[in-house]
This record gives C-alpha cells, structure tokens and sequence, in this order.
C-alpha cells in the first residue's frame, strides 16, 4: 500500500476519494458513487460522447488521443459483440497512477467502463490488471462482487433494461501488454504479441468485435466528467489539453509521490514546489517528463508545461505522467544502462529492429559503462536507437530508442568520459567519498 | 469493384482493389524485398524488411500489411528506404552465426541474397553474439537457433497451413524461439515444409544437412512417385561413380500442381532408389538359385521361352502383370506388347479404384472430370470416403487451403472421423461400408437413409445435406474406392443435376489413373474402349489382336495353378504380397519380372530384370485427377535399365519389328543406339538442339515420347497440349470414350493401398527414411498418435 502525500496546488478529480475508504462500495455511494452511470443512461450515447469531446479528455496511458473521438469511432450497428477494456497493465517505468485508482477507489473504474459501455452500445467489460499487481486484483473481485449483489451491474442495471456485465482479468507479467492489441491477444489467452493495425480496435478489436480500450485514469476520469461536465472538466485544464492528471514525481526530489495537478502545470514548480525540491541539496540535471520512454529534458530545459503540446514542442512528451528526476549524482550513461535493460527484457520479441536493437544496445551499454567501451560505440548507440525509431512493429520499439537517442544527443560529454577502459567516473568519486 | 491507381517510384500502375502493397509492387517487377510476408500465409509484418516511403505518412510503412489505396504514392527506393533496409540486416546479421561456408542454405539463402542486394556485410557491433546448440527434432527435421530470423513462415506453414500446429514461438525478445510441440523434439507429419519454406538455413533437413553444396547439385523437376496426387517434386541430383545419386528432394518449382507443398515421401523417400538391396544385374534362376547374368543372357533367356511357350501353347497361356508405378508409355507399351506381341487379353495391374466404372458412368459427359487445381479453386467440395491426409496429402492441402484462403465449403461423408472434418462446414459419420448406400440415397433413393442413418445422423439431417448439395453449383465431388461399380453410377446421376459439377476417383499409386488409362485390363484398351471394338487401335498397330476378354489378375493365378498358364511377364509389381497369394500357386510358371528389388514376387521370376525407378527415366504419369505432367529423368544408373528400354529389347529378340511397337521416326531398320555413336555428330547435335528447345528428338525407339505420340493420337482425352506438357506444366486429360465394363469393374480386385503418410506400398519399405520416422522411438505409436488433434 502507497502512502498518499499532498500539496496545496493539487487539483483533486481522480484522486478526490483517495485514502476515503472509497473501496468500499456504501461509502463509494455516499462520495456520489454510481451517478455517473445513471446519468449516463438517462442522458443516451450520443450525449454522453458529446460531454466527452466537450471534457478534452485525452487518453492517460500515454498516446494522448482524445477519447471522446476514440468512442466515436465504434460503429453503431456492429454483427459482433461489442467490447469495452480498461487497460491497467500499468508498467511504464516511473508510473504508478493506476496502482493508487485501483486501490482507493475501484468503483470508479468499474464505473467509467460502464459509461464506456453505454457510450458504445457495449454489454461487456473487461478490466485488465497487470500481474504483478495481484493484491489489486483481489480489490478488484471484491469491487465487481459488490457491485454486481446491489444489481448495478448484470442483467438490467439500476432498472433501466440494459446489460453489463465486467470481469477482470491478470496479466502473466509483461510490459508488451500494455499496448492495446497485444492486450487483447492476452485476453484471448495467446502470447502477448502486438496484432497488425490497421484494423484499429474501434472497429476489430477483441475476438474480433468492436472494441473501446483505454488506461485506468482515463477510465477513472469518466465519471466526474459525467458529473461535473465536459466544460468543467475542460477548463481545469489548457486548451486541446482538459482536466488534470496524476503525475508520478519521482526520483531525487525531496517529497516523491503522486499528485493530481491540472494539465499544463509548469514542470520546473512541480519539481522545486510540489516536489519540495532536489534531495540533500544537490543540483537538478534532467528530468524524464512522462514514463522512462520519453526523451529525457535537461536541467534548463524544464521550465515547460506540463501538457500533451507543450511538452512536444519541447522534443519530448507527456506519456503516462511518470516524472523521473535525476539530480547531478547520476550518471546518464548507467540510467540509459539500467532504462535498456528494462526494454531488453521487456521486447516481445516479435520485430527485427526492436528485438535485435534493444538486445544490443543493452550488451553495448553494458560493456561501455564498466569500463570497456570504445569510440565508435557512442555512434553506434546512437545509429542502433535511430534505426528502431518509427521502424518497429509497435510503439515498444520507440520507447527503448527514444529516451536513448536523447541521452546520446544531450550526454554526449558522458559517455566520452567513459571511454578508454576509464570505468564511470561518477561512480569512482563515489567511491572516493568512501571513508576507508 | 474498380482498380485503384497507385504510383510505385514513377510508375503509374492499376491494381485490384484490396491488393497489397508489396503484391501490388510484384506485379510491375519491382522487388520490395521481405522475410516474414509470404503469399497466401497470414501477414505478420514482423521483419520490417519491406518498409516503402508512402507520401502523406511520416513513418515508413511496411509495403506487406498495407493495402492501396486510390491516388497512393510510394518510393521504393529512396535513401531513406534504402537505410532502413540496410540497418534492418545489420541488425538481423549481428546474431546470425555467419557459418554460411558450412550451412546447407548457403547459396540459396534469402539472408544472403538480401545482403548481397542490399548490403550490410560489415558489422559495426563488436559484442559477443547469443548462442544456443543445435537440435534435432525429429528424424528428418534439424533446427540451429542461432541461424533462426524469426520469419515465423515454419509456425505458419505448420498451422495455417498443413493444420498441424506442431510448431510455435517460446520465450521473449532476444531470447525467443522457435519451439516444437514436444519442446524439444517434434510429432508431426515430418512433410518438411517448414525446412522448405526457411528463408535461411535454421530448419535442416535430417536427409540432406552436410551432403553437398546446392550448386553442386543438378536441379531436376520431376513428378513424385509415391501417392496418386502427382507432386512436382525437384531432385536436387549429384554424378556418382554409379551414375548419378539423388541426394535431395524438395519443391524450389513451385510452378508445379501442387505449390508449395510437399509431403515427406516426396521430399525424402527418393532413398530407396539408393537402397543396399537393389538389383544391380540381371538374375537367371539356375538349379534353383539367382545367378548374374548378363543382359543379353537375360533377354535371349526370356525371348527363347517366350516363344516355345507362345508357339506350344498359343499367347492365352501368357499372362502380363503390369505396374501402377511406370509411365504412362511403358504402359502402354506393355499392353501393347502383351496384345499384338505376345498375343494374348490376360493383362491387368493392381487396380486401387474402379476407373473402368468411373469411366462407364462419365461416358458423353464433357469436361466432368476435376484437376487438383480445380480442387484448389472450387466454392465447394463433397468428399466421400477415403481419408486424404493419409493417403492423398496433396489433395488435403488443397481442400484445406481452398476452405482457408477462398472459404469454400467442404461436406465430409465418412465412416472415421477423418482429420478433415476439421475444414468441413459438415461432416457426416455414416456405418464403415454404406457408403454405396450413401450414393444410391443421393442420388435419389430414399429407402437407403436406413442403412446410414443413426444417432445425430437422422433421416432429416441427411435429407438436408443432399438438398444442400444440390444447392452448390459447380461441386467437386471427391471418392475413394469405397465407391465401386454402380455406386459410382449413382453418384455420377446425382452430380449430373448439379450445374457444373465434376468429379475425383481416388486411386491410390503414382501412375495408377495411368495404368488404367493405358488399358493394363484385359478387357479394356488404352482409353477404357472395350477390347471388342478397338477398330482405331487395330489400324493403327497393322497386325490382328484378340478380341476376346482376357484373364484378370486372379484369374491368372488360378489358371497357373491349374498349369493353364504357362508363362507370367510381371513389370514392377508385386501381386504375391499385395494379394496375398499362395507362392506355390506360380511354381509351375515361366516367371519373368522387371524389379528394383528382390520382392516376393521377384523371388519366384526365373528371370529378373534390374529395372530403373520413375526418377531414373523419362515419360509421363496421370495422377488420380488425370492431370499428366512429364517426369524428367534425374540421370542414368549403369546397373539399370528402363522397363520402356527392356520390353523392346525383348521385343527384338523375339523377332519383332520394333517400329510396330514404338512409332519412332527417321532410319530404316530399328535403330538401337548404334546411330548416336560419335560419328553421327550431326545428328547428335541436332537433337542437343531439340532437347535444348524441349522438342522431342525421337531419333530411337527408346525415346518414351515417340510413345507419347501415338497415346496423345489414339487414346481418347490424353490430346493435350505437347508444348505446355514440354515446358513441364501439368495438363488436365478427360474421359471420353468410358464403356461400362461388366469384367473390368469386379470389386473384389480392387484394392485400396490403404497407405499412410509414412507407408507406400512395397516401394516404402526400402526408404530409410520414411522408415527411420516410423521406428522413431520418440515419435508415439501409431495407433495413439496424437494425429488427431483434439480442436
């Protein structure tokens, strides 16, 4: 369980019913609990996926798409069943928003699949929870069992003629399948290995039916749009950019945690104001703004805000709101290391340029940052990244090349320093500092 | 739907809508090069081989998952293209072992070839490169992970299409890998495809790993030997101080009926012609043992008691048993041989299929006969009987794949639940030995629903099927040799009320449709024309044949018993195991009999002829649809002879004038070779010329297509085209002139070979391979093999 920490500029949407006990359904319901799904039904589909595209609502797992616009796309006669997923293979190094929704308040999601499901015309939901997160699971079952013994959901939900039905559904441990398609290939119990889009979800998705699928937090966010909404939600937020998100802030600042703060928020206050910024006093060197696959931002590069746009033009991107900060104790060359290991052994192995690539980057940097790296290596990082970029079957491939193009654009002086069987300097005036 | 309109590096093309990119790039001779895209399996977009620059879209994209759209513009060969290309071999290069000078796929590997196009030959990497050891998986299958591109064409081939699904991807990323059903070794159909379709050499084959190198080889494209489908099968053919050894088989011709595909027996059970026990010489049974002999003793042995016997006892006291396994023209010859040489009607062969029947009930109807591609093709089948993934694997793999890629609709009646019932849109479990009931019902009698009803097959439910079928115009109507005499008559009846309808009758040998297209019935000539009325033939031959019927197979034995038949002239088949007959029975017969090996039947012959297998000659071969196609000959052994070369040096040491026997042009008298000598250089080269541009040379009596000429003359549906026949493409003949026969078609002479995928007949005995599958001690037993998949 996460200790839950604060700050005055939060803005508390998703998060409003955290560490509430919100879990527990009679509570759930006197926090306005399950008014978004009647709402939802009275009001019909198309006005709920108006309120959507009115809220701005872009996708949390990291893509951004809006997703009014991405329930729209979901025909509206379909011969197949249709199907609504909520992803929460939540996995993206420096990311643990979905973890907190799924503790303290379940309902929520439940919720937001279901408003989902009308917005559709659904009669199934699937919760998809990451393997390691067993103890959310167990959280989970208990959630749909209370929901389904008061009749919300099931047959004729809050007696209104309509179906629905939810079940949730562990991962087996693998980053792949947080990318949609390989999530519904590991629904339908095969290896968990990407699917060729076109065809897009929205119109074959799961076995095959038109399927919505979407990240815990967008699904979390439903709700209050429901409630509160389009506009409301919109303005919280800057413009194209609505609402507010939870940003994982962790790393070297003093106070880490997940903070729930308005879109657009600048980054360098997040760090020294909501962060309580940079641990034992040492200097801020990069910052990577959105889950360890996106480019990483350097010390003066931070005075951005905190949005889908924004952050773009600054060369990186919002991603899943994993902010990684990293104080002048780090050595880039050993983070890109560890961040490539990751990857390594989280390819799914599928295409050429991500398996190879990411598999030799890793057998590169590892050599390189103990000691034994030679010139052409830097240019060979560099040249193995660019070729995965935008090459690769799925996004995977990007998120191990990405943060590593940067760290090779903007590092460069560091990974000099390693070289000629100089082991990594950092760590040999770490060593210094010890007392003998 | 109309074309759509694409340009492709300048080049404005229109294609059918729903083409792929990379298909659409294929069809104006632009290469867009790829390793996991193959045609007709599922699209996988894995080894970004194929990424082409397509204007409007900033990522490159991948040329074989994309579909073209109106107004689209590609560059295939811009920097950008090029550099993607080159880094994605870099890539795939940087853990490939490199071992190319000892690899079997050296020199026709894909990885190579693209390397060599596209260039990537220097690594950059200098890390040490992930390692796993060699396994073998089964007899004939060998996989060397680190050579693996993961392709996943094996897992395709497997799955989509030979319906085995033995082989699948373990682990992930770098670590990933190809994996058989049992984890470390396979039970499958061993059909070596997934050897076949390997872009490099990751999959080996058992037979073939360290043998040669492949431009060592001589390429031959020839027609299998085993089962009745007719598989073009290439012989990958080495010199040997014998002559020449076959040291491969596989199907690099994919031009051929059957594609892609190939079966173990045609990919490995060409050993036999290598086999220990085969005869090297003629044998002559002297004070009861086999001594060599030469050939001339051999055939001046057989000539001198041929004729006593003849001029004693007259030519019904000589019986000829003919093969399901030589050519069409040997057939040919042979019954030709029996009738106006020897003079006698008792001929016949190891009938597997009531063709006779099948022709009988045909007779008048045009084009009712189906190719194997037309099986590939058709919006619907019905198979009755017989159980193709055993005994016909070509046949299954196009009914397969017609329902897989076309969704044709396959109806299945058998008394087993075959594995074929896994395509079908019905299948129809009826009692072992009512299938005739099941073709007297469709066709319309009502009354047969009860000996084939029971259980879920009600009377209503069969009633249902047959007004389905009625409903499917166009029907290929497939049977085995359940089917005999009138049932097949019925059957015939009841495809006549379906517009378009054609039919298949399964037999189950090489050349078995042949042999009895040749006419080895002692009641029928080549073309089922009964032996009465072979006006055309008689012309033809210029010399008085027997009109009346003569003795069958059984028949002849009976008669031998009894001492009526003196003499038995028997050409690569073995009655006394297929029959099960009393050897004792022959004891009093001058036996002579043309053999690879020391059968049963050859053990009894006072003469033995060492006779060259279909691989060793040239000539055609109809394959149970009647598709002919031309064997090629891989080479010549020096031990061996031809059964086409044998019978007429038999033939003239009888005396007879062998321009009778074989219509070969040019030379007065019979030309035995002795005109292709060094000093009729002219000649030579003139036929070096005709065998150049595939013009048949006919220069001697021992050139089978000077046979071919009177056949496509005289035997009524075999006027096909020589040209595309020539160039080695399969040509569909027809049954024209069927007479039902009341003789011909006695079902207790057929006998179905009931072979299965690692059996063939007595020929299947001598392959190392297929035997060393059978004895696999990994491999379960047959009768629990887990071919049956449970779905």
């Amino acid at each position: 369980m996460a200790d839950l920490v604060s700050h005055p500029d939060e803005v508390k949407v998703v998060s409003r019913r955290f560490g509430q006990g919100a879990a527990n359904l009679d509570r759930y319901l006197e926090l306005d609990g399950y008014k978004a799904v009647q709402k939802a039904l009275s009001i019909g589909p198309d006005a709920v996926i108006n309120e959507m595209k009115a809220s701005n609502l872009r996708g949390r797992g990291g893509a951004g798409f809006p997703t009014g616009m991405k329930w729209s796309f979901v025909p509206k006669q379909a011969p197949k069943p249709k199907y609504v997923l909520c992803n929460g293979d939540e996995s993206e190094p420096g990311t643990c928003k979905d973890r907190l929704i799924l503790e303290h308040d379940p309902h929520s999601v439940i919720e937001g699949v279901v408003v989902a499901g009308i917005a559709v015309g659904s009669h199934t939901g699937y919760i998809y929870i990451r393997g390691e997160y067993r103890y959310l699971s167990e959280i989970m079952q208990k959630a749909l069992a209370d929901a389904y013994a008061r009749g919300f959901l099931g047959k004729n939900i809050f007696g209104s003629g309509y179906d629905f039905d939810v079940y949730w559904h562990g991962g087996a441990g693998a980053y792949e399948v947080g990318e949609e398609s390989a999530l519904m290939e590991s629904l339908e119990g095969k290896r968990g290995v990407p699917r060729i889009r076109p065809p897009f979800p929205a119109v074959v998705g799961l076995w095959g039916g038109p399927t919505v699928i979407n990240n815990v937090e967008t699904l979390a966010s439903v709700p209050h749009i429901m409630l509160g909404g389009g506009e409301w939600y919109a303005s919280l937020g800057t413009p194209k950019n609505g609402g507010t998100r939870l940003f994982c802030l962790s790393g070297h600042v003093a106070k880490p945690g997940v903070y729930e703060l308005p879109l657009g928020y600048n980054l360098k206050k997040m760090i020294f104001e909501v962060g309580g910024g940079i641990r034992d006093g040492n200097k801020l060197k990069a910052v990577t703004p959105g889950g360890s696959s996106t480019p990483v931002l350097k010390a003066d590069e931070c005075d951005v805000g905190m949005d889908f746009d924004q952050l773009m033009k600054a060369g990186s991107m919002l991603g899943s709101g994993g902010v990684v900060v990293l104080d002048d104790t780090t050595c880039m060359v050993k983070y890109l290391q560890r961040i490539m290991m990751f990857y390594q052994h989280e390819s799914c192995g599928w295409c050429i340029p991500c398996r190879e690539g990411t598999d030799w980057l890793k057998k590169t940097l590892n050599r390189f940052h103990a000691g034994g790296g030679v010139e052409k290596d830097i240019g060979n990082i560099q040249y193995l990244a660019e070729n995965m970029l935008g090459r690769t079957f799925c996004p995977l491939g990007d998120a191990a090349a990405m943060p590593a193009i940067s760290i090779v654009k903007k590092y460069r002086n560091e990974f000099e320093d390693h070289l000629n069987g100089r082991p990594c300097p950092l760590e040999a005036k770490a060593l210094e500092a010890v007392p003998a | 739907m109309p074309d759509v309109n694409i340009t492709v590096d300048g080049k404005k093309l229109a294609v059918p809508a729903g083409t792929l990119l990379i298909e659409a790039c294929k069809s104006v001779g632009i290469e867009v090069p790829s390793f996991c895209y193959y045609p007709g399996l599922s699209l996988q977009g894995a080894c970004r081989m194929c990424l082409v620059k397509i204007e409007k879209m900033p990522k490159l994209q991948t040329a074989c998952t994309t579909v073209v759209t109106e107004g689209m513009v590609v560059s295939t060969e811009i920097d950008e293209v090029r550099q993607a290309r080159k880094a994605m071999l870099e890539l795939l290069l940087a853990n490939h072992p490199l071992d190319c000078p000892v690899c079997d796929a050296g020199g026709e590997c894909e990885l190579q070839d693209m390397t060599f196009s596209y260039g990537a030959a220097e690594s950059k990497l200098i890390d040490i490169k992930n390692h796993k050891d060699e396994q073998q998986w089964s007899p004939v299958v060998y996989f060397d992970r680190p050579r693996c591109i993961m392709c996943y064409r094996c897992v395709r081939i497997c799955g989509e299409g030979m319906d085995v699904w033995a082989l699948g991807t373990a682990n992930r990323g770098s670590a990933q890998l190809i994996m058989p059903n049992h984890s470390d070794y396979l039970e499958c159909e061993e059909c070596g495809m997934c050897i076949d379709i390997c872009p490099v050499g990751a999959l080996t084959s058992g037979a073939y790993r360290y043998k040669t190198r492949p431009w060592e080889m001589k390429h031959v494209g020839t027609v299998c030997t085993h089962c009745a489908d007719g598989c073009k099968t290439t012989l990958g053919v080495r010199r040997s101080p014998t002559g020449m050894q076959i040291v491969r088989g596989d199907n690099r011709d994919k031009s051929g009926i059957n594609g892609d595909f190939l079966c173990i027996k045609g990919r490995y059970a060409f050993d036999f012609a290598s086999h220990d026990h085969r005869i090297q010489q003629p044998l002559i049974r002297r004070e009861g043992r086999h001594v060599p002999a030469s050939y001339d003793q051999a055939y001046e042995h057989i000539a001198l008691r041929l004729k006593e016997i003849r001029e004693q006892h007259g030519g019904h006291a000589i019986g000829v048993i003919g093969s399901t396994r030589t050519s069409n023209e040997e057939s040919y010859l042979l019954q030709k041989f029996a009738r106006l040489l020897l003079g006698t009607n008792n001929i016949d062969h190891h009938r597997t299929a009531d063709f006779p029947s099948f022709a009988g009930a045909l007779a008048r109807k045009k084009d009712a006969t189906a190719s194997m591609r037309d099986v590939f093709n058709a919006p619907a089948i019905l198979l009755i009987g017989n159980d193709p993934t055993e005994q016909h694997p070509l046949l299954a793999w196009q009914i397969r794949n017609n329902v897989r890629l076309h969704r044709a609709r396959l109806y299945v009646v058998n008394s087993s639940p075959i594995k074929l019932r896994r395509q079908a849109a019905s299948f129809t479990q009826i009692p072992a030995g009512s299938e005739p009931q099941l073709a007297a019902f469709l066709a319309g009698d009502d009354s047969a629903a009860n000996a084939l009803a029971s259980g879920e097959i009600t009377r209503e439910a069969l009633a249902a099927l047959r007004d389905k079928l009625r409903g499917e115009p166009n029907l290929i109507i497939i049977f085995g040799s359940e089917l005999r005499g009138s049932s097949i008559d019925s059957l015939v009846r009841f495809g006549a009320a379906i517009s378009g309808a054609k039919f298949v009758c399964l037999g189950d040998y090489a050349n078995s449709r042949g042999a009895a297209d040749m006419g080895l019935y002692p009641d029928l000539l080549p073309g089922y024309v009964p032996v009465g009325s072979g006006a055309r033939f008689h012309e033809e031959w210029g010399a008085p044949v027997p009109t009346e019927p003569g003795m069958n197979l059984l028949q002849m034995v009976d008669a031998a018993k009894a001492g009526r038949l003196k003499a038995l002239y028997i050409v690569g088949a073995n009655p006394v195991a297929r029959y099960n007959l009393d050897p004792f029975a022959l004891s009093k017969t001058f036996i002579v009999a043309h053999d690879m090996f020391l059968t049963e039947t050859a053990l009894l012959a006072e003469v033995i002829l060492p006779a060259a297998n279909a691989y060793e000659k040239s000539g055609t071969f109809t394959n149970t649809c009647g598709d002919l196609q031309l064997l090629k000959k891989a080479g010549d052994i020096t031990t061996v002879k031809s059964d086409f070369e044998m019978l007429l040096r038999v033939a003239d040491r009888l005396g007879f004038d062998l321009r009778q026997l074989v219509p070969f042009r040019q030379a007065e008298r019979a030309d035995l070779g002795q005109s292709r000598g060094a000093q009729s250089g002219e000649a030579d080269r003139h036929a070096i010329w005709l065998e150049a541009h595939g013009l048949e040379p006919k220069l001697s009596p021992f050139d089978p297509i000077a046979m071919l000429d009177e056949i496509q003359r005289l035997v009524p549906g075999y006027d096909v085209s020589r040209v595309e026949l020539l160039a080695g493409n399969d040509q569909h003949t027809s049954i024209e002139a069927g007479v039902a026969s009341s003789i011909a078609s006695q079902p207790e002479l057929i006998l179905p070979a009931n072979d299965t995928l690692f059996t063939s007949g007595t020929l299947g005995r001598y392959s190392r391979t297929l035997n060393s599958v059978i004895e696999n001690p990994r491999r379960a037993p047959a009768d629990k093999a887990d071919r049956e998949v449970v779905v």
